[in-house]
């Protein structure tokens, strides 16, 4: 009983009635994944989803996939467990700011830098939806929000960053208002061997609404955005006519012809953390896109390669050797 | 006195204690060894201190090991050792008390030096100021004795220093008359590349042996015969940590699963983890993970793609697991929980026995939370419980807590060896029919059925949120919450009808019932049939299965007079059986000093029970 013939997006969402709140960002996010899955072809019984808690983790089940809806912030976990156990299924993590990165941030950074080969979503909405409009870790310094009346006063993570200096294998940016831009960026995702992490930007309409809109609104997003692709000239603007010029720890806007090839495949993370850095800087446009794309093994096919090549040099166990060793003694 | 003349003892207590530098652990396991393979009965206990090295000479510094042999069957490391070899000034001053009266004392005098005092923090010589009246003293400089007999070797003081562990050994080969070679041909193994390092202890051994004759410092040498009526088979010597290891890799293959073991180091539990990481050919995977959560996350991630998932830790990692464990209770996920217990709370004493955890472990999650708890009593009832603690998890669908503790981890004892043609299998039935399964489809246990991510027609989502009970989708309807709460509990009650009634050791009727879990069986065993043999009837019913309860505890209560519950807690099981049995009364016998019960005292109080009652 094959599933894999010709599968259509529609086709890999659940029976379950989607319960987010109309017009909240996670729509765009939950029919970026299924319509990825449908191109590639996935058979949905090797799919299996993994989440903590928030609102983006009810996301595996809206999926008629394989899916785990785990406890706050362990998510990361628990598909670490599902995809060395059996590094057949093809695991991803759904998350979200306060997810991934408070309470689960541990295991977040350990994901990364062991490479499991996992596909990490994060989605950032700089707000605790669920618990109804906390900040988070990665709400803006000064967010007014129910727990912090007169201003946060925390410095926020900038998760690209984060993942970066984790040591991951693949970092991305996209944006819910984008699917186009969002597809592109999880087929990336999907195709990449090893830990993947996309952070999406993701407006909660209830308890954060426009969080982005400084930079994604239409009328300023080509402006104050940029689409950085392998191979490609770092070129942005409504009519394209600026560019980025990258020079050691400097990029600087230029015209479209002086701009930069972008490459996130250099072995030095580098380039990238001075890509992200443009986040700090108000006049420059936020990158989205691949940060970073390197090749690395992943712990799951260590894993595997290490238990087959232990067996290989002293032959497979048998459970009397285990128990009968050398040093038994006989009581006749 | 030649070594002709033997003087026959049956039961031989021995402690070594030096600096955790001295190599007593080491000492004390090549002592055991050579013991089994004699054919004596033995248990053992190492006792060390939590500091990987504190100050050399110190109190604090202090490493233990003790060994209790015998010509008949034994339960416990023994009481008060009859014979303590003394390395060093805080070794001899933290430990002699515990010597029984006459004991003998050997005390390595090179190492008492003004210096030595005084990081021992003593103002006067042990030796001399009376200290040690009433046990027999035997003063030896066995440091420079070691230099003598490595004379000639191009191994630097220092390293010569360090073979009087083995010097010390050859002197107690001799006084209890042990065979050298079982210690030679190990030398010989472990030094393979250090050739020099082997000759050089082997020469310390031999040279503390031929001086135990030549020197004649001991007024007599003994011998302990080896046990003649012990159970035909083949045995091994076992630590607690590894039976646990092997029991759980045994099991796993006995229900046809392959073992993950997510894990994160703790103190006493760490080596069940080093254990497994070197069975990779048993197609076992471990994770040392970021932490307690990740460990017992992955696990149950590892189960969801049906693999035998297993954690393991101690009294403080469980604390942090406990919101994971909830998750597999709700999930009904097969799931082993190793907790090996210290004294606590909180960081407590880690290297100290304690059973504490009892209470956390059947009732520690938030809501109800049902799960069963089992506990191993000595090391080689270790590798039972853990096969025990598989075979619950699969067949009941779900998280079992196997409470082990520090006294079993690193106590060890010979175990008898399981015929493999015997060892019952119970291999899961992964679900693979599409036809009607939802994924809280029950069998007659109440056993959900196990669908594997990866199979065709089974996709399905579990997770933290209450589910219906027939369809598997998240529900919040109040009656279905119930449903659901009942129906969890009733499959973990229900572990009870395979389990069976444990048996009374000793009369099934008399003046008192001792009740014991956990490591406390050995002193609980010796105490009660010392008893027995006095004529007193008093039965010992020692309980594996903890929660729920095994049937039939009802009627053996019946037949005592009064029941004791002696626990290393503040009265945990007592606690659980006066709310289980509400009609009799459990009466406790408490201690938490980070030590075993001994067989004496436990003996002790007994008695006076029984003077009360007469």
């Amino acid at each position: 009983m094959s599933e894999i013939q010709q599968l259509k997006p529609k086709d890999y969402k659940s029976d379950q009635e989607v319960r987010w709140c109309p017009g909240c960002g996670d729509y765009s996010i939950i029919n970026g994944v299924q319509s990825i899955l449908a191109d590639i072809g996935v058979a949905k019984e090797n799919v299996v989803m993994v989440s903590g808690i928030g609102c983006s983790s009810r996301f595996p089940y809206y999926m008629d996939t394989y899916g785990f809806h785990g406890i706050h912030g362990r998510a990361n976990a628990i598909a670490t467990g599902v995809k060395v156990a059996n590094p057949d299924l093809d695991v991803w993590v759904i998350t979200g700011d306060g997810d991934g990165l408070s309470i689960g941030g541990n295991h977040m950074i350990h994901s990364l830098r062991r490479n499991v080969n996992l596909k990490i979503i994060l989605f950032n909405n700089e707000i605790y939806g669920l618990t109804k409009g906390q900040y988070s870790p990665t709400s803006p310094f000064g967010l007014k929000t129910k727990t912090t009346p007169y201003g946060s006063v925390d410095n926020p993570f900038n998760p690209v960053q984060l993942a970066l200096g984790a040591g991951a294998t693949f970092v991305a940016r996209t944006l819910d208002v984008s699917p186009k831009h969002m597809k592109e960026t999880l087929a990336a995702a999907a195709a990449h061997k090893g830990a993947a992490f996309v952070e999406v930007w993701q407006n909660c309409v209830i308890f954060n609404d426009g969080a982005y809109k400084e930079w994604t609104d239409k009328a300023v997003r080509d402006e104050k955005t940029i689409n950085i692709a392998k191979g490609e000239k770092m070129i942005f603007g409504k009519d394209n006519d600026k560019g980025l010029k990258s020079e050691g720890f400097h990029i600087s806007v230029c015209s479209p012809e002086e701009a930069s090839v972008w490459d996130p495949c250099v072995e030095s993370p580098g380039p990238a953390f001075v890509m992200s850095q443009l986040d700090l800087d108000p006049s420059m446009p936020r990158p989205m896109g691949v940060f970073r794309q390197v090749s690395r093994p992943t712990l799951d096919e260590l894993v595997a390669d290490q238990v087959s090549s232990v067996t290989s040099k002293k032959g497979m166990g048998k459970l009397k050797d285990l128990i009968y060793t050398p040093d038994v003694w006989e009581v006749k | 006195m030649s070594s002709e003349e033997l003087i026959r003892q049956d039961d031989v207590t021995i402690r070594f204690v030096g600096d955790s530098g001295d190599g007593m652990q080491l000492t004390g396991s090549q002592f055991t060894d050579t013991t089994a393979k004699v054919g004596n009965d033995l248990a053992t206990f190492p006792d060390f201190p939590s500091e990987i090295r504190a100050p050399a000479g110190t109190r604090a510094g202090v490493s233990g090991f003790q060994i209790h042999f015998s010509s008949h069957d034994i339960y416990t490391p023994g009481d008060a050792p009859s014979v303590l070899v003394a390395m060093n000034p805080a070794a001899l001053i933290t430990n002699y008390k515990d010597l029984k009266p006459g004991g003998i004392i050997l005390v390595n005098t090179g190492a008492f030096t003004e210096r030595d005092l005084e990081r021992a923090e003593l103002k006067t010589n042990p030796l001399e100021d009376g200290t040690l009246a009433g046990y027999r003293v035997i003063q030896e400089d066995i440091n420079q004795r070691t230099i003598e007999a490595l004379e000639g070797t191009d191994l630097g003081k220092k390293d010569v220093l360090r073979c009087k562990n083995f010097y010390t050994l050859g002197m107690m080969y001799w006084l209890f008359s042990r065979p050298l070679e079982p210690t030679l041909e190990w030398l010989q193994a472990k030094f393979k590349n250090k050739p020099g390092l082997a000759d050089a202890n082997s020469r310390a051994l031999k040279a503390g042996y031929n001086h135990g004759e030549l020197l004649r410092l001991f007024q007599g040498r003994y011998e302990v015969p080896k046990v003649e009526d012990a159970p035909k088979g083949y045995y091994r010597n076992i630590m607690g940590n590894e039976a646990l290891a092997i029991g759980l890799v045994v099991g796993s293959e006995l229900a046809g699963l392959k073992p993950f073991l997510g894990s994160y180091p703790i103190t006493p539990a760490t080596d069940i983890l080093q254990y497994m990481s070197l069975m990779k050919n048993y197609d076992v995977i471990t994770c040392q993970m970021e932490d307690e959560i990740a460990g017992i996350c992955t696990a149950i991630g590892a189960s969801f793609a049906g693999r035998m998932g297993i954690t393991t830790t101690s009294g403080p990692g469980l604390a942090l697991k406990t919101e994971a464990l909830g998750l597999a209770v709700i999930t009904e996920l097969p799931l082993v929980v190793v907790d090996v217990q210290r004294a606590g709370p909180s960081t407590g004493l880690p290297t100290k026995v304690e059973q504490a955890d009892l209470l956390q472990s059947v009732f520690g999650r938030n809501s109800e939370a049902p799960l069963p708890v089992l506990a191993c009593s000595c090391p080689a009832d270790a590798f039972d419980c853990a096969v025990e603690a598989v075979r619950i998890a699969t067949q009941y669908m779900t998280p079992v807590i196997l409470l082990s503790d520090n006294y079993i981890a690193n106590g060890s004892e010979p175990w008898k060896l399981p015929d493999m043609d015997k060892l019952e299998r119970f291999p899961v039935e992964f679900v693979t029919d599409p036809e009607g399964f939802t994924p809280y489809n029950r069998d007659a246990k109440l056993a959900r059925g196990w669908a594997k991510p990866g199979t065709p027609g089974l996709r399905h989502r579990i997770g933290g949120l209450e589910k219906d009970s027939k369809t598997g989708a998240v529900s919040h309807d109040p009656d279905n919450h119930q449903i659901m709460v009942s129906l969890r509990q009733e499959k973990v009650q229900g572990v009870a009808d395979s389990i069976p009634t444990p048996e009374v050791n000793g009369p099934d009727k008399g003046e008192l019932l001792v009740v014991a879990w956990g490591s406390t069986y050995g002193a609980t065993r010796a105490a009660c049939e010392r008893l027995q043999k006095e004529g007193r009837t008093v039965g010992h019913l020692h309980m594996r299965h903890l929660w729920p309860f095994p049937h039939g505890l009802r009627e053996i209560f019946k037949g005592y007079d009064r029941i004791i519950v002696p626990e290393l807690n503040m009265g945990q099981l007592a606690r659980l059986l006066t709310s289980e049995y509400p009609e009799f009364k459990f009466e406790k016998y408490n201690k938490v000093k980070g030590k075993p019960f001994q067989a004496f005292e436990l003996k002790a109080h007994f008695e006076k029970i029984l003077e009360e009652k007469s």
